[in-house]
């Protein structure tokens, strides 16, 4: 489907694209916050999908914080501010980690993978095509913590058995249940990237 | 707010029913009945209707063929003749769609897409008929500007409603661009073929896409009565499956999902919330929160909120708003079933009663029979006296009761609830030119529209309310708060506004699934035959009330009470709670029958649907009575609701030593008519079984004076990996009758299967939901005793 002609499709996204310009503008912004923002906090230098940002915030301002609003990546997402629930796990030098409970001081200098930096030149990670190929979603909400999740239990180790995958994936939540279409593709893509492998 | 005053409880589903949601029960007239499932879900119809007409979508969407079904179809809104052909375009648009010199096709529908994958499935049922590519086709969702009025995406109805509208709709499409191509090319109709959106003449060899063909034109049609659809065995886009259109933007993070609006120039919301529900604003000093840079603070009413430059800077400014509030003593969940008995009004409510009957008022004076009060006296008198209650229902019952060898009594009893989507209510609102457009998650953006009309005293043509697909509902998505939260906060900073509210709040400031209390009573002759069912829902709803065993002598009641908590829809409605009572009393009675509780509910059940799921699940699951042994135990329960027919077989294992209970296979079978996408219906059918085991096993609202205790989901516990169990699904496809909905029907059997899977495990009948929210007792947990 590619509905990017529509003119119905441009103003509906038109939301989204304008908030790439506030991104900029926000940016701006908080350099003007600079001096106020050093007395309590600092400037962190962190690598976002291999992009270098500079980040003037409260030293205890939360990743995920950042990555939605400071830089403007909305892929990950909040769920429930306490780590319980993995909708905003993002990899930090390949280890999930839930940014919502992630300060920004522990992330400082460190390597930063989010579900917009999976794919590469227009090619899906093969876990992304697995979540496609086993429809492993309802809403979709829950989705791109679980694949960064997934792939950071994958880089661990990269053929879990099925009891591995539950374990480690335990602390996602979907609400809407398809956990087991879940665990079918991580198995999927093990399978897939341990083949290209060999 | 509107009128500066407000129930603090949040209105919309506020405690007195004055819910703008569901108005007060199912006797609003302008609905139909059977459009009325129960009074916890509908909402009034709107003032007007304002439908985007056809030189609107022109203009909108440029020139082309454009064919629209008017609403009566839809969901009966009136049925006022306008619609018509001849004169103007009718005003009452269901749905449209519209093809464009480019040759996409856009389809235009007020339902809303959260999750159930409907806009996946009604682009295949409109691709089938209109012999297009998918990828030609868009589907344009829950904007009440552009997408014609709909009532809310609930109640299982997108489907059996929407679905067929569309493809008759698509139908006529395709018919009028036979036409168009026939004129053209001076051609006979019957040598032009459409496919993957080419018309072809066999005749000559000519062909053009469909684009080409409407480039130039304005043509706007309503349907016929009959246009010719495709038949079930003619599908190759719908009936198979395929994966969610849409799918690429969700695991690439693109997608933009409400909480991920973004606009120019936005501030954040933060609302003070007050620390108990009912509690009221004493006193209010917001100056430290406005000495902070680029903060808006508002007070109006009961509404306090800001907004700021940051997320950050809004949880600084509302921590340092001081309040004080007056708060009321409120019941708390130890009171709870109490007093929905005690509050709870005579019966007649529920389908099935006779409106007049049921006077429980002896009954609800007694403080009720009892949740462990055994084998009821014979003929039951002593549970149904009290003056006005023997009608014709109540003197059936007593004959039933009286012709029976055994008869049972119980109380089963069910929790409040959380949806708990994982995306929480958010908005994103801006005021421009005197018009508010709001970006928000709901399943009811219209509905949502006349709150923000109201609440900001505007005409509705001056809202808009754009839904982008969200973070799932359940249910629970029905209201505005969000929105009329960012909305008086946008009109206040003269900026946008997004606004998201935390876990908390949503676990708190929501609805909730209604607790219920439910009595049965009923008689049964030693062969098992049913003499006799006496059935009274307080406060759950009325929702699968109906029972669907061959019982001549019945009372089904409905009785409202007062509640403490804002209550409002859950996927499956009361059916949830109905289907756990009547299904485990079902099992108790083939229990005290000593007969098998497959056997019991075939020998009772005549509808042919029912036997065949029951027949499918028991197969699948080699069922082999309740199996007990080893800490195993099975249990098999059935439903059916809107339109679709369940059976649910569970096994579960008991530790001995810790009473902890898991669950190890699950078959569920589902039948709803003919199947459009398998693969997603199947999908659907197990997320259902996984989030009813949630509410089945351990989900539980704690509260008590006007607060939520346990409002994270640290305290909250939400099925997991780790919960799930083997499942096996089995989809009948019933090609011979018409597609119902499947977001909701698969959630009632599960409780009542897995209490009895328990219980064959155990021994022990547990008849309050959740079941085991701590375990069982070490005690009760020892294997039972054959």
């Amino acid at each position: 489907m590619n509905p990017a002609n529509s003119p119905v499709a441009h103003e509906r996204r038109a939301a989204t694209r304008e908030g790439r310009a506030v991104a900029h503008e926000r940016r701006a912004a908080s350099r003007e916050r600079r001096a106020a923002t050093r007395e309590r906090g600092a400037v962190a230098q962190i690598e976002v999908n291999g992009v270098v940002h500079e980040i003037e915030a409260d030293r205890d301002r939360m990743l995920l914080w950042v990555l939605r609003e400071d830089l403007g990546l909305t892929g990950s997402k909040y769920g429930c501010g306490e780590g319980l629930c993995g909708a905003c796990t993002v990899l930090v030098d390949g280890v999930p980690r839930r940014s919502c409970i992630t300060t920004l001081t522990a992330v400082a200098g460190r390597r930063i993978t989010t579900i917009e930096g999976l794919e590469q030149d227009g090619e899906l990670h093969p876990l992304q095509q697995a979540f496609l190929d086993h429809d492993a979603m309802q809403c979709g909400y829950c989705t791109a913590g679980m694949i960064m999740a997934g792939v950071g239990l994958l880089e661990r180790n990269p053929s879990p058995g099925e009891a591995e995958i539950v374990r480690q994936m335990d602390g996602n939540v979907c609400r809407c249940g398809a956990y087991r279409r879940v665990v079918a593709a991580i198995r999927d893509a093990a399978a897939r990237i341990t083949a290209d492998r060999s | 707010m509107r009128r500066g005053r407000r129930d603090p409880l949040s209105a919309p589903v506020d405690g007195a029913g004055r819910a703008n949601v569901c108005g007060d029960g199912p006797s609003d007239s302008r609905l139909s009945p059977q459009l009325e499932p129960e009074r916890y879900e509908l909402c009034r119809p709107p003032a007007y209707t304002f439908a985007m007409d056809r030189r609107e979508l022109f203009r909108v969407l440029g020139g082309g063929v454009a064919v629209a079904i008017v609403a009566k179809e839809a969901l009966a809104m009136q049925e006022s003749g306008r619609g018509g052909r001849g004169g103007g375009m009718p005003r009452d648009i269901g749905s449209w769609l519209h093809i464009g010199a480019d040759g996409k096709v856009t389809v235009l529908t007020g339902k809303v897409e959260v999750g159930q994958n409907i806009r996946t499935s009604l682009a295949q049922v409109v691709a089938e008929e209109l012999r297009v590519s998918i990828d030609s086709i868009e589907m344009v969702m829950g904007d009440t500007d552009l997408t014609p009025y709909d009532q809310g995406t609930f109640g299982s109805r997108t489907t059996p409603t929407m679905a067929p509208q569309l493809r008759r709709v698509a139908a006529t499409a395709r018919e009028l661009l036979l036409d168009l191509a026939a004129e053209r090319w001076g051609a006979a109709r019957a040598d032009l073929t459409i496919d993957a959106g080419r018309i072809t003449n066999r005749g000559s060899g000519e062909s053009i896409g469909i684009g080409e063909l409407v480039d130039g034109l304005e043509t706007a049609a309503t349907i016929p009565d009959d246009p010719a659809l495709s038949p079930r065995e003619q599908w190759t886009v719908a009936g198979r499956s395929l994966g969610k259109v849409n799918g690429r933007d969700i695991v690439t993070g693109k997608h933009v999902y409400p909480s991920d609006v973004t606009l120019p120039e936005m501030l954040y919301g933060k609302v003070l919330r007050p620390p108990a529900f009912r509690a009221t604003l004493a006193a209010v000093d917001l100056s430290a929160a406005r000495a902070m840079p680029g903060v808006t603070a508002v007070h109006d009413g009961w509404f306090v909120g800001v907004a700021a430059p940051t997320d950050e800077v809004a949880a600084r400014a509302i921590a340092a708003v001081r309040a004080e509030w007056d708060s009321t003593p409120q019941i708390g969940e130890r009171e709870l079933f109490d007093h929905l008995k005690n509050t709870a009004a005579a019966g007649g409510g529920g389908p099935g009663g006779s409106g007049s009957a049921g006077d429980r008022g002896g009954l609800g004076g007694a403080g009720g029979s009892g949740g462990a009060g055994g084998r009821g006296g014979s003929g039951g008198a002593g549970g149904r006296g009290g003056s006005g209650g023997s009608n014709e229902a109540a003197a059936a019952v007593d004959a039933g009761l009286a012709a029976a060898d055994i008869t049972l009594s119980q109380t089963y009893t069910v929790a409040y609830i959380a949806h708990a989507p994982l995306e929480p209510r958010a908005a994103v609102a801006r005021w421009q030119d005197g018009k508010l457009t709001v970006w928000t998650g709901t399943q009811r953006p219209f509905g949502v529209r006349s709150e923000l009309a109201d609440a900001f005293r505007l005409a509705e043509e001056n809202v808009r309310v754009i839904m982008p697909d969200t973070g799932s509902g359940y249910g629970g998505k029905h209201t505005g708060e969000a929105a009329v939260e960012a909305a008086r906060l946008a009109r206040a900073a003269g900026q946008p506004v997004k606004l998201v509210w935390t876990r908390e709040e949503e676990f708190t400031w929501a609805y909730f699934r209604p607790a219920g209390v439910i009595e049965v009573e009923s008689g049964v002759t030693r062969d098992g035959t049913l003499t006799a069912w006496d059935f009274h829902n307080y406060n759950s709803g009325g929702s699968g009330i109906n029972t669907p065993y061959d019982v001549a002598n019945r009372r089904i009641q409905f009785h409202r009470s007062d509640y403490p908590l804002a209550q409002g829809s859950y996927r499956g409605l009361a059916a949830t709670a109905n289907h756990f009572a009547r299904e485990t009393h079902m099992d108790e009675l083939a229990d005290a029958t000593s007969m098998d509780p497959l056997d019991f509910r075939l020998k009772n059940l005549s509808d042919e649907r029912m036997r065949a799921v029951l027949t499918a699940t028991a197969e699948a699951f080699g069922w082999r009575g309740r199996a007990a042994g080893n800490g195993l135990g099975s249990g098999i329960a059935c439903g059916f609701e809107k339109g679709g027919y369940v059976a649910t077989a569970a096994e579960v294992s008991v530790n001995e030593r810790t009473g902890a209970v898991a669950i190890t296979r699950i078959v569920a079978a589902f039948e709803c008519g003919t199947i459009i996408n398998p693969d997603q219906l199947e999908n659907q059918v197990e997320g259902a079984v996984v989030q009813g085991i949630g509410g089945a096993l351990f989900e539980a609202i704690e509260f008590a004076d006007g607060r939520i205790h346990n409002a994270r989901f640290s305290q909250y516990r939400v099925p997991r990996f780790t919960d799930m169990p083997e499942i096996e699904i089995v989809l009948l496809d019933r090609r011979d009758l018409p597609s119902a909905g499947a977001g909701e029907t698969p959630i009632v059997a599960i409780a009542p299967a897995l209490g009895s899977a328990i219980f064959a495990a155990t021994g022990v009948r547990l008849r309050a939901l959740p079941l085991v929210p701590n375990g069982l007792p070490a005690t009760s947990a020892a294997p039972r005793a054959e």
